[in-house]
């Protein structure tokens, strides 16, 4: 049998129900491509024992015929999200000895499902980050990278990394910027933010708590599908989590788009736009249109300003949420005589650069004196925003973007580090979907001139993710994108 | 009343406002399903949500919003159908997130307004500014080790209503008798236990003076956690001085957070920080909205227990009491419930006398609460009823009711045993009546030469003979009729 | 708005993190380019503008009271840096 890491979720569980191999022969050889694939950083905690009694029950399940939805599906884990008895760091040193008494509800609606997990996924330390440099764990490899170490995108750069080098079938991954979508399309992986409220926040470690969403990372449509199905739900535990129906996503894969009306917005067609995402967009709006949808113009006026925004209102909450780690309870303690040495050394030696940049931003934004200035003003636009959207849902079902302006770059680029700007543009077209609350996914369409995957964004209604993946479906088969 | 504080040089006014944080009785924490039980181990009645570990979120409890509601109602306060959470930003080592979540902007409760009793029987109006809901947070326990002072979350995330009030009060009696029927108001709805001795009702103190008759606000000072009602008196009193004194020798009384010292009574500035606080309140992301009906509102109105002021314009009005003593008995709902249910087809103001006086004197002597006392309601009841069925004398209802202080038992019983039948046959009186005049015959004399003053005398003679169980007034007839043929 | 190096002690402060005397400038500068950056916002009108604190407009759902929770100290204190006698311990607070 050809290499069985490279199927698809779906192909997976037919071969499991099948007995083509069993669950624990599989765990072993995602363990074996993790062992081989140490140098791209992927992970941050293995746990392969604990994987390999998962698939032995997964075998039993089989046997027995108990098998649930997800049975024996080996899947990495971004670690943002606490798992009960596993070492959970965030990226960080702030956190490198915890160990949660608790599970996540979306690990655990998983590992309901059946799902198995091969451990923790690197990621940009409390998922800030566009590149994955930010983890006090080092940098993901791109598994894209030839003959310089690209970065695999941010913040879960080592969901995408891992899932495009077979390291696991599937990835949780979260999605405060554009978390998931970014590292997907530098990755050539498929990847979904659902509508906030759709997945529970609970036990997921907080970076902008009206932003963060999970989502997942696979190889195509239908497996992030299959692992949104499982994902999401209400739960009373997240006050914020909706109280709505998780459809059936996998039925609307494959299914007719003929009628969709698919928005274009006029603003993201800049001058200035990279030559090879226009014309990769320009691509998929052709494939859309053959299969009868059609493509409407939309205003999105006040995009542009969706970045600046979001640097202040993402900020602001993560100044707060980050104030927990103080070196008392749990996780790193610094030396210190007096309560505020302590807390001092703590978090100037637990967090990262850029943490400790986006806790100082957001502790300014709502300082006495400058609160109205920047977080109401920021408030505000969000509401512009968010009505942009509303307006142009009126005249289509879905909106199709670039995923990121562009392909994965060096690690270490000096470009990027010179000033912390140029890395928080990247997010230019995937920022405003987080302040909308909206769904959004990106899927690899192409390969740039440069031989590196490029994402297109499809973006949809509130809890229109079926749609998404009705229209993505119908893109994906006919861009014939190749993974690795 | 006057209030006016006069020196050698000036005359002065208090200006005073209270924050007063209630501890909200519910069976679990606001935002966590830990119990709220008080002095378990430490660290027993937390959660992770409590522990502030990574991802938890906070969920509303159901009991707490129904509390602040009824306590706002309780409060003749605006209750707001839309209100937010928000957080109040502030590292400290009991507070586990580092951020605590209140209310800001939209608090539960609006304005309102509570009347207070007066020494003089006047009564005067406090207006509440807002009231909201938060969570409390841990202890600090600085006294278990030389070098280290430990942390205990038990009583982290109990719920809080933070009620303040207009700067209202301008004196420290005011505010004493504001604390006290506050305290009321909140047993009687059963919202907060408030006992300030256990911090389950803690008072912060808003101090200013002003030139009496000016009705500018001047700078305030702070004193926080006030744990008793003649504390924040104290504190008043000895924090107005102060600022007087300051101004009258040319100074600027500054805005500060100062201590109370309960030893000495006087109030010192607190360490100053190297920068002020900021708190950096902003909306709790993790909490939507709350919004409540106009119909659960209502509902919870309409369920209302009868409050200290209805009951006592009650007692005044359809039960005859004095407003000193309806005042009295309706501070304690428990004593209020005693009253009514003593003086149940009884006279009910003779039963408020006998609680004023002999009731209450027992309990204190005894050092009981009213709901341990060994009389009954029912029992008190009956013996006014003895009293007014003349079935026995004032006198003798004193010696029952020490018997039933002892043993518990019903008065009727007592009587009975011990033969304390008032003496209604007047043939039985007659024979004392008659031994009396044989064995005065001076007296006599004096009284038919119109020393009619003796009258008493004569009464009291012989119902000492008949060792008090002679009726009194029939006893008096009956001389009279003796006497004057 | 210009930050000064006394305002990034003050936040720094705040949020309880030390930047030493030597990067305040460099911390400085960085902060000015992006509030320099952040205050492109200001070119919209925002005054007739609700404030959006989030996306989703689900409403609050309370919780029913009842102990449902705690009762598990060993799993509070079993991360904690320095715990004794079932309490977290940290260094001595002067009030």
């Amino acid at each position: 049998m050809s290499d069985i890491t490279k199927l698809t979720i779906h192909e997976t569980l037919a071969a499991l129900k099948n007995k083509d191999f069993s669950a624990s022969e599989l765990t072993r050889a995602y363990l074996s491509n993790m062992e081989k694939s140490k140098h791209l950083n992927a992970y941050i905690t293995e746990c392969g024992e604990y994987a390999l009694e998962q698939a032995q029950e997964s075998d039993d399940n089989y046997l027995h015929g108990n098998n649930r939805k997800l049975e024996g599906i080996p899947l990495g884990i971004k670690d943002l999200f606490c798992t009960k008895n596993i070492r959970t760091t965030a990226a960080s040193h702030i956190l490198d000895n915890f160990i949660p008494p608790y599970e996540s509800t979306v690990t655990s609606n998983l590992l309901n499902d059946g799902a198995i997990f091969l451990g923790k996924l690197n990621l940009d330390e409390f998922a800030m980050g566009g590149s994955n440099e930010t983890s006090y764990f080092g940098p993901v490899i791109n598994p894209w990278s030839k003959n310089v170490e690209l970065v695999p995108g941010g913040s879960s750069g080592g969901s995408a990394a891992a899932v495009a080098a077979h390291l696991c079938a599937g990835a949780t991954g979260t999605d405060t910027g554009g978390s998931i979508r970014q590292p997907a399309a530098f990755c050539g992986c498929t990847g979904i933010k659902p509508t906030y409220g759709r997945c529970s926040r609970y036990g997921i470690v907080a970076f902008a708590s009206s932003l963060d969403q999970a989502g997942p990372i696979a190889q195509d449509v239908r497996d992030c599908a299959i692992l949104l199905q499982s994902m999401a739900g209400f739960d009373n535990k997240d006050s914020t989590s909706c109280d709505i129906a998780v459809p059936d996503y996998e039925k609307f894969i494959g299914k007719d788009i003929s009628g969709l009306k698919i928005g274009i917005p006029k603003e993201y067609r800049s001058e200035d736009l990279n030559e090879d995402v226009n014309k990769y967009w320009q691509m998929s709006v052709e494939l859309l249109q053959k299969r009868g949808a059609v493509i409407k113009e939309v205003s999105l006026p006040h995009t542009k300003y969706a970045l600046p925004t979001y640097y202040v209102l993402a900020p602001a909450e993560a100044s707060s949420n980050l104030a927990r780690y103080d070196g008392i309870r749990y996780g790193y303690r610094g030396e210190g005589e007096h309560l505020d040495n302590l807390y001092i050394n703590t978090r100037t030696t637990g967090f990262g650069k850029e943490v400790k940049r986006r806790i100082m931003i957001g502790t300014y934004v709502l300082s006495a004196g400058y609160y109205d200035a920047y977080y109401l003003k920021a408030q505000k636009m969000r509401r512009l925003i968010y009505n942009d959207f509303m307006d142009a849902f009126k005249d289509c079902d879905l909106i199709l973007t670039p995923t990121s302006p562009i392909t994965a770059f060096p690690i270490g680029d000096a470009h990027m580090l010179s000033n912390p700007i140029n890395m928080y543009l990247n997010d230019i077209y995937t920022v405003s979907v987080n302040l909308a609350g909206l769904p959004a996914l990106s899927l690899p369409i192409g390969l740039a001139q440069n031989g590196l995957p490029l994402g297109m964004q499809l973006i949809g209604k509130p809890f229109a993710e079926g749609t998404i993946f009705q229209a993505a479906s119908a893109l994906e088969e006919d861009a014939h994108f190749e993974r690795i | 009343m006057e209030n006016i504080i006069e020196t050698e040089k000036a005359k002065w006014e208090i200006v005073v406002g209270l924050e007063i944080h209630c501890q909200i009785i519910s069976k679990s924490k606001i935002f966590s399903g830990a119990s709220t039980e008080f002095g378990d181990d430490p660290n027993v009645n937390v959660s992770f949500v409590d522990a502030g570990m990574p991802g938890m979120l906070p969920t509303l409890n159901k009991e707490c919003v129904r509390q602040a509601v009824k306590t706002g109602l309780g409060l003749n306060a605006k209750i707001n159908t839309y209100s937010e959470f928000s957080r109040k930003n502030y590292f400290y080592a009991d507070m586990p997130t580092g951020y605590q979540i209140t209310q800001f902007k939209y608090p539960i409760v609006g304005e309102g307004e509570v009347v207070i009793d007066l020494a003089d029987g006047k009564s005067k109006k406090i207006g509440i500014e807002r009231m909201h809901i938060e969570q409390d947070a841990g202890k600090s326990i600085h006294d278990l080790s030389p070098n280290k002072t430990y942390i205990d979350l038990n009583r982290a995330g109990v719920g809080l209503m933070e009620i303040v009030t207009k700067p209202d009060f301008r004196s420290p009696e005011e505010a004493g008798a504001f604390l006290r029927k506050l305290r009321s108001i909140l047993r009687y709805l059963g919202t907060c236990d408030g006992n300030m001795d256990e911090g389950s009702m803690r008072c912060d103190v808003n101090v200013s003076v002003r030139p009496y008759g000016s009705d500018e606000l001047r700078t305030r000072c702070e004193m926080k956690n006030v744990n008793s009602v003649k504390f924040v008196m104290q504190a008043i009193e000895n924090e107005a001085k102060r600022q007087i004194e300051v101004y009258e020798n040319n100074g600027n009384v500054i805005q500060e957070t100062r201590q109370f010292d309960p030893s000495t009574g006087q109030t010192k500035v607190m360490r100053k920080k190297e920068f002020a606080h900021d708190y950096r309140y902003f909306p709790e992301p993790d909490l939507p909205a709350l919004v409540l009906s106009e119909q659960y509102i209502e509902e919870i109105r309409r369920d209302l227990v009868e409050l200290p002021d209805a009951k006592k314009q009650r007692f005044i009005n359809t039960m005859g009491l004095t407003p000193y003593d309806a005042m009295v008995i309706c501070e304690n709902k428990d004593v209020a419930d005693f009253f009514e249910k003593a003086s149940h087809n009884h006279d009910a103001k003779k039963v408020a006398n006998w609680m004023m006086s002999d009731f209450f004197a027992m309990l204190n002597k005894k050092k009981l609460s009213i709901d341990e006392s060994p009389v009954s309601a029912e029992n008190l009841g009956n013996l006014v009823e003895l009293i007014s069925k003349d079935v026995i004398s004032g006198k003798i209802a004193k010696e029952v009711f020490e018997i039933m202080a002892e043993t518990g038992d019903n008065p009727e019983k007592i009587v009975e045993e011990k033969g304390l039948k008032q003496v209604t046959d007047t043939k039985a009186i007659e024979d004392i009546i008659d031994r009396v005049i044989a064995d005065n015959p001076d007296n006599v004399e004096a009284y038919k030469k119109g020393k009619t003053n003796l009258l008493g005398w004569f009464v009291g003679q012989t119902i000492k003979l008949s060792q008090g169980k002679a009726n009194p007034s029939i006893v008096n007839q009956l001389i009279r009729k003796k006497l004057d043929n | 708005m210009a930050i000064d190096n006394e305002m990034v002690r003050k936040i720094a402060f705040l949020s309880r993190l030390k930047i030493e005397d030597n990067k305040l400038e460099d911390a400085k500068d960085e902060f000015n380019k992006i509030f320099k950056w952040i205050e492109e916002l200001n070119e919209i009108d925002t005054s007739n503008v609700s404030p959006m604190a989030s996306a989703n407009d689900v409403s609050l759902k309370l919780r029913e009271d009842a102990v449902t929770d705690g009762n598990y100290k060993d799993e509070i204190l079993k991360n904690a840096p320095s715990a004794e006698y079932d309490y977290f311990a940290v260094p001595k607070v002067v009030e």
